[in-house]
């Protein structure tokens, strides 16, 4: 079924409910959905868990602890090594107000890709041995240690790509892609953000990076500038 | 003055000193912080190709041009690319890390240990900790260099015996450039490769917080 063609970011995410779980693509200012986050800021929903590489200082993404609407994060940028300037996100969660799951950022990216290819986990020798691997079970194969990781998926993905045609196929630029495409498969509902919708077609079949069957709805909307403090 | 560490290196040319140990034609990744100022250090002869975690293999050092959002390096920052660069999605890229494809990674620490264990994610004073892709690097890179300063703020050492610090990942580091020294680290623990500029292989080992092999012929870093 071709993508919805939805008007408004705030109408797309509309009926994403209080307590979802919503995979947010980008890295820092590339491929960051910045319309869809400030809709879902404006939605007021609330005890979201937000699954996104990076929740800091100047991210959009903490705009959404303004009013305290992240319940937890998963992601593996959050907490700086120095104090000097802090995030919203970073004094909800001295708080005790939001809960954060930091997880290796190639760890991340596979949980996701396993939630989406319907896998029921992935074997990796990143975070043996350290505090990454409390909690969790390691298996000896072959005379290997590897750490069992689970799948991880979303109830909703914001994704934003730059350009996508009717049917919902994306294409991506530059360095833009990033947590997208992934996100893509391992979410309930996924809704992209891009900057120009065109007819299918249009996207040559070789350039497509996200094939329109993940994708539920697009939204074409102008992108937040987004700069990363530093 | 045995009380106050000596003055070494600028964090530039520990950078300098850390480009310099990097292989023509090699594929490389840096850390955020210190180690993405060794991109500006490399002879463009060299093709070196650093590796951006976020999708990028070829690019250069940081843009002076206009800021485009959708291209960025790990750390955040605007750069140009390098002709023959490509972009791809995160899966891939950590694909390419955790597979053995990067030849040599660039780090920073906050401590290493002397069997090169590799703390450098997590204060405990801190908590929280943001890791990136440096747990994935430490494991995947073929070789990992750790640019850091040689002590703390408070003068303590960060080459140490045993990281007190969560690890990133155990037994994982090569090489350790500081603003005092290149340290290599080896089965049979770390060795003195060269001193800085005007420091002595003693002051090195005054503010080394494991035991340090000295040679009999220790060089100074050409800069």
């Amino acid at each position: 079924m071709p993508a919805q063609r939805f008007d408004s970011p705030d109408d797309a995410v509309a009926d994403i409910r209080d307590g979802a779980t919503v995979l947010v693509g980008g890295f820092v200012s590339a491929g960051t959905p910045s319309n869809l986050i400030m809709a879902l800021k404006r939605s007021g929903r609330t005890g979201l868990t937000a699954v996104a590489n990076n929740i800091g200082l100047g991210d959009l993404l903490d705009e959404l602890c303004e009013h305290r609407q992240l319940d937890r994060v998963i992601g593996t940028f959050a907490i700086r090594a120095s104090g000097a300037r802090t995030s919203r996100f970073e004094a909800q969660y001295r708080a005790g107000e939001a809960a954060l799951e930091l997880v290796p950022q190639g760890t991340l990216i596979e949980r996701l890709r396993a939630g989406g290819a319907g896998l029921g986990g992935v074997l990796t020798k990143t975070g043996l041995g350290t505090m990454m691997a409390e909690g969790k079970q390691v298996l000896e194969l072959d005379g290997e240690q590897w750490l069992l990781e689970r799948p991880l998926r979303g109830d909703a993905a914001l994704l934003k790509a730059w350009r996508a045609d009717t049917l919902g196929n994306l294409q991506y630029r530059l360095a833009g892609k990033n947590f997208n495409p992934v996100m893509a498969t391992a979410a309930d509902l996924v809704i992209a953000e891009v900057e120009e919708i065109v007819e299918a077609g249009e996207i040559p079949p070789e350039l497509v990076g996200t094939p329109a069957v993940y994708v539920d709805r697009i939204v074409q909307c102008e992108p937040i500038p987004v700069r990363w403090e530093g | 003055m045995a009380d106050a560490p000596p003055i070494g290196l600028s964090r530039e040319l520990i950078a300098l000193r850390a480009a310099r140990e990097l292989e023509p034609g090699s594929v490389v990744n840096l850390g955020i912080g210190l180690p993405t100022l060794v991109a500006g250090f490399v002879d463009s002869a060299d093709g070196i190709m650093f590796q951006a975690e976020n999708g990028i293999l070829g690019y250069a050092g940081v843009s002076e041009s206009d800021f485009d959002s959708d291209l960025i390096n790990a750390g955040g920052q605007p750069v140009d690319l390098v002709p023959g660069a490509s972009f791809f999605d995160t899966a891939e890229s950590f694909a390419m890390i955790r597979g053995g494809h990067i030849d040599a990674a660039v780090l920073g620490g906050l401590q290493v240990s002397a069997r090169g264990d590799l703390a450098n994610w997590y204060v405990p004073a801190r908590g929280g900790g943001s890791v990136g892709g440096a747990m994935d690097l430490a494991v995947g890179a073929r070789k990992l260099i750790v640019a850091m300063a040689h002590v703390t703020r408070d003068g303590e050492p960060r080459i140490v015996e045993s990281c007190e610090y969560p690890l990133t990942a155990g037994r994982c580091v090569d090489v350790i450039i500081t603003d005092l020294a290149v340290i290599d680290v080896r089965v049979d623990g770390l060795v003195l490769r060269e001193t800085a500029p005007g420091i002595s292989a003693e002051q090195v080992a005054r503010w080394t917080g494991a035991p340090l092999q000295i040679p009999d012929v220790v060089p100074e870093m050409a800069l």
